[in-house]
């Protein structure tokens, strides 16, 4: 059924009126016109959707709009507002991680919510949190790079 | 943990953002207008007010410099590296440069190598290396003239840098800026000398990349992000079955689908058009469409591989012929071998999609396209208008891989709007949609047969069997039955071989269209070619690096490429049990490059790559650093091929649907991967494709290195890798 409800979305709330069911990604998206987080398989497969509920990455193409009542999203949009998320944006420019960048949404996501539960992780902790995030232009490699160097960087002003 | 920053929550609330930050520490809770309308970061090319004396460049009253691209961006950087052409010739300031889609345009945009306005075949930079340096040059000279006008000074007492013309003597300096009108009034120069080489400074820099910021911060605008006022989304099913038409549909269950407006039934597909995609989603999925399925519904691979296999026994059309390769045939030490590769969807991250307004007369297309004027065509010709009033707004693509060589999304798009009333429909498709309704990279069939003569090659005969792309994509390129793509990197084959038989045999699959795929016609040849020198190289009892070098004598570059390669990756120094490395070499693209991957292969089948190292001579290197990226990205796209990549047919359908069973190589597969720019003052080559041409016969010859099975066809079989079952002939 479709009701109004309303999204605490990157710290605004947010009315909109959806069917129970629908995906976040598509509210994001075609209701709310906010097209950072992007659309790549529909089924949890390649992490181009992720976003935050309260601080934890989801993939919001699977996550129905009724699953996030009273949660917190935060989308790649509002990802510079945070300590972490400006680091890793800085450490992705600064080492040129970024080709098509089609996938780059969902991967600073992922990334972001890594370093803010681990704040010096191991290759091994990259490869847990990063697996489910595909980019087929191949930029791996400078992902966890530039994770590693988002770690040692120093703090970003808030 | 938890987020309570305040930001406003969409794109026309950047604007509120930018001025509001200057009063600091505000709390931002926009309510944002629903479906803002986005609008791709380059704006459309507007020349006036300008100074523009040719295609690529506009220099505004303030200095700002805009360059047209004519190739697109996918990811590959040309972005960058053409405008760092450009403003090199120019003498720009670079910190000033920005850059605009080019509209479509064949006569002022048509790629020089192709002949359309198409990027692709790794060719942006050797293809407009001459035109653009000539563009920046002849700009760079009308400004020098204006001053030189201005000053009463000769042009050659005047010089440039960062976007200003000096004169020494007198100590005057001028901003481009400034100079634009009177320059506008002179006649147009257009075949300035460019610098020498060594006069540059701009190319071969590693400069921050163009397009990347508003990638990382979810401000840029792909085509699938387009929004505009009273938009409405589609998804499609085309027909599941290659040629085949719709039969009936049942659209009730769909029509009662919530936010569903229409459903759309074409000859070969069924679109649902909604409020939003999720709408348009399940009302297709509600539907019940039968389907005519033509000539093609009981197709299945096996049929499909047993028609190439018996097609590859007739003679090919001879592409390239050397010495006098009979001879060695009918020697008794004649060693024969066939390769096979499979289909490959190309599966870019941004589903295909395209968004299409039709008016009464004109139409607007919002698509990410590496064929803009095709796209134009495609449109035009789906609702029976001039090109001319089809406008097409390109944008950034999020990749390509060849895919977008093809206009079928945008005729699709067109056909889908002609039926929703005036109204922008965004059609989507979903990822099972992509993958199932792709543009194949073919299946080819190479057969080759070689003698050794003093522990080296003396007879080589190659007959590549597959589809034609070219024939159908740019038909006048097919001639006299020869695919010049079909046979690259055959036809110019680096090894010195005095007896050398190269041929081409059309063989068309089907029930599936086959298209460029990344790498293109190189990959098969040189894989099939790699992997047949490796096993000739065991034969003659030799090591396969020292077997290539032996025949690398007119290959110098090769040669030394081949040489720090294999320093550089430790080669014959000792590897623990069941791991080998594998080489290969490729003159692919006009680059040339060496290329060691180290592999291990576990008892049970499965392939760890742990290391690449690959060694880069392609010429004057005009962005480093983006080389080596794309040799990163590109290696990294070949060994998802080689480890997972095939694409099936059952029943007239492709069988896979999606990244769990069109496996995507992930970061823990991913190994450490060394590239190695060669310094070179040579003519420059192209790179996109050259790491993916790489990687599957390295992984190959790896493989067999760790355990002596010589795979045939891709990509691996960990059943046979393991022993369970004979290796494939």
């Amino acid at each position: 059924m479709a009701r109004t409800r309303t999204l605490r979305l990157n710290g605004a709330t947010q009315s909109v009126d959806v069917p129970d069911d629908m995906p976040l990604l598509w509210v994001l998206r075609d209701v709310l016109g906010m097209t950072g987080t992007k659309f790549g398989c529909g089924a949890g497969l390649c992490g181009a959707c992720t976003v935050h509920l309260d601080g934890r990455p989801i993939r919001s193409c699977l996550t129905p709009v009724s699953a996030v009542d009273g949660k917190a999203v935060t989308t790649i949009e509002a990802i510079r507002h945070t300590e972490v998320g400006v680091r890793l944006q800085r450490a992705w420019l600064d080492l040129e991680v970024v080709q098509c960048g089609y996938c780059q949404s969902g991967q600073i996501m992922s990334a972001t919510a890594l370093l803010a539960h681990n704040a010096k992780p191991s290759d091994a902790d990259i490869d847990g949190a990063m697996a489910g995030n595909v980019c087929r232009c191949g930029t791996y490699v400078r992902i966890r790079d530039a994770i590693h160097h988002a770690a040692r960087a120093p703090k970003e002003p808030t | 943990m938890t987020h309570d920053v305040q930001v406003p929550t969409g794109h026309l609330s950047r604007r509120a953002l930018l001025k509001g930050a200057a009063g600091g520490g505000l709390v931002f809770a926009f309510h944002l207008p629903l479906r803002a309308a986005n609008e791709p970061g380059q704006p459309e090319d507007d020349p006036m007010g300008k100074f523009a004396p040719n295609a690529f460049i506009r220099i505004d009253r303030a200095g700002m410099t805009s360059l047209v691209m004519p190739q697109v961006e996918m990811g590959q950087g040309v972005y960058t590296s053409i405008s760092m052409i450009l403003a090199e010739e120019l003498d720009a300031d670079f910190a000033r440069v920005g850059v605009i889609h080019a509209p479509p345009n064949e006569k002022l945009y048509a790629n020089p190598a192709l002949g359309v306005q198409a990027t692709g075949n790794s060719n942006s930079i050797r293809a407009w290396w001459k035109p653009l340096r000539s563009a920046g040059a002849s700009t760079r000279a009308m400004l020098v003239q204006a001053a030189a006008v201005r000053w009463s000074v000769s042009p050659s007492e005047c010089s440039t840098a960062n976007g200003q013309v000096t004169h020494a003597a007198s100590g005057r300096t001028i901003g481009y800026g400034q100079l634009t009108e009177a320059a506008a009034e002179l006649p147009v120069i257009r075949d300035a000398q460019p610098k020498d080489p060594s006069r540059f400074t701009l190319i071969g820099k590693t400069v921050k990349r163009l397009d990347t910021r508003g990638k990382v911060d979810g401000s840029v605008v792909y085509g699938i992000d387009a929004m505009l006022p009273g938009m409405t989304f589609a998804t499609v099913a085309a027909s599941p079955v290659l040629g085949g038409k719709v039969k009936r549909v049942d659209d009730a269950a769909a029509k009662a689908v919530p936010g569903v407006h229409k459903v759309v039934v074409l000859d070969d597909a069924v679109a649902v058009v909604g409020a939003h995609m999720w709408a348009a989603k399940k009302g297709l999925e509600a539907l019940t469409i039968e389907w005519d399925e033509g000539s093609n519904g009981q197709v299945s691979s096996a049929q499909m591989w047993d028609e190439l296999r018996s097609a590859s026994h007739a003679d090919g059309v001879v592409a390239k012929k050397t010495g006098d390769v009979q001879k060695g045939l009918s020697s008794t030490s004649r060693f024969d071998a066939a390769y096979e590769l499979p289909l490959l969807a190309h599966a870019t991250m941004e589903p295909i999609n395209c968004t299409v307004q039709v008016r009464a007369d004109a139409c607007d297309v919002w698509v990410g396209s590496q064929v803009v004027a095709r796209i134009q065509q495609a449109a035009a010709q789906a609702l029976g208008l001039a090109p001319e009033k089809v406008r097409v707004h390109n944008h950034l693509l999020g990749g390509g891989f060849g895919r977008r060589l093809e206009p079928d999304m945008a005729a699709m798009a067109a056909r889908i709007a002609q039926h929703v009333d005036g109204a922008p429909v965004k059609v989507v498709w979903t990822r099972e949609e992509d993958i199932r309704h792709d543009y194949y990279r073919p299946m080819y069939r190479d057969v080759v047969s070689g003698t050794l003569e003093n522990g080296t090659i003396s007879t080589l005969h190659y007959k590549v069997c597959g589809p034609s792309i070219l024939a159908r994509w740019l038909p006048p390129a097919f001639q006299n039955g020869i695919d010049i793509d079909g046979v690259d990197s055959a036809v110019d084959l680096p090894y010195d071989i005095p007896n050398l038989q190269v041929e081409y045999l059309r063989v068309e699959p089907k029930a599936v269209r086959t298209g460029f795929w990344r790498g293109v016609g190189c990959n098969n040849n040189v894989f099939a070619i790699e992997s047949f020198v490796d096993e000739m190289a065991r034969k003659a009892g030799k090591d396969p690096v020292a077997f290539r070098l032996a025949m690398l004598g007119k290959s110098p570059r090769l040669k030394s490429a081949l040489e720090l390669a294999a320093a550089r990756s430790g080669w014959g120094q000792a590897l623990p049990r069941r791991v080998g490395r594998g080489v290969c070499v490729q003159p692919s693209f006009a680059s040339f490059i060496a290329t060691v991957v180290e592999a291990e292969v576990d008892t049970q089948g499965a392939v760890r790559v742990r290391r690449v190292t690959s060694v880069v001579d392609t010429g004057i290197a005009v962005h480093p650093d983006n080389i080596v990226a794309q040799l990163q990205g590109g290696i990294l796209f070949g060994l998802t091929a080689g480890l997972y990549g095939e694409i099936t047919v059952k029943n007239g359908r492709v069988e896979q649907s999606n990244f769990h069973d069109y496996r995507p190589l992930r970061i823990n597969e991913v190994p450490k991967i060394d590239v190695q720019v060669v310094q070179s003052a040579e003519f420059p080559g192209g790179i996109g494709e050259t790491g993916t041409t790489a990687a599957l016969p390295a992984l190959r010859n790896a493989i067999y290195a760790a355990t002596g099975i010589a795979l045939r066809r891709m990509p691996v079989d960990a059943e046979v890798l393991a022993g369970k079952k004979p290796p494939w002939r």
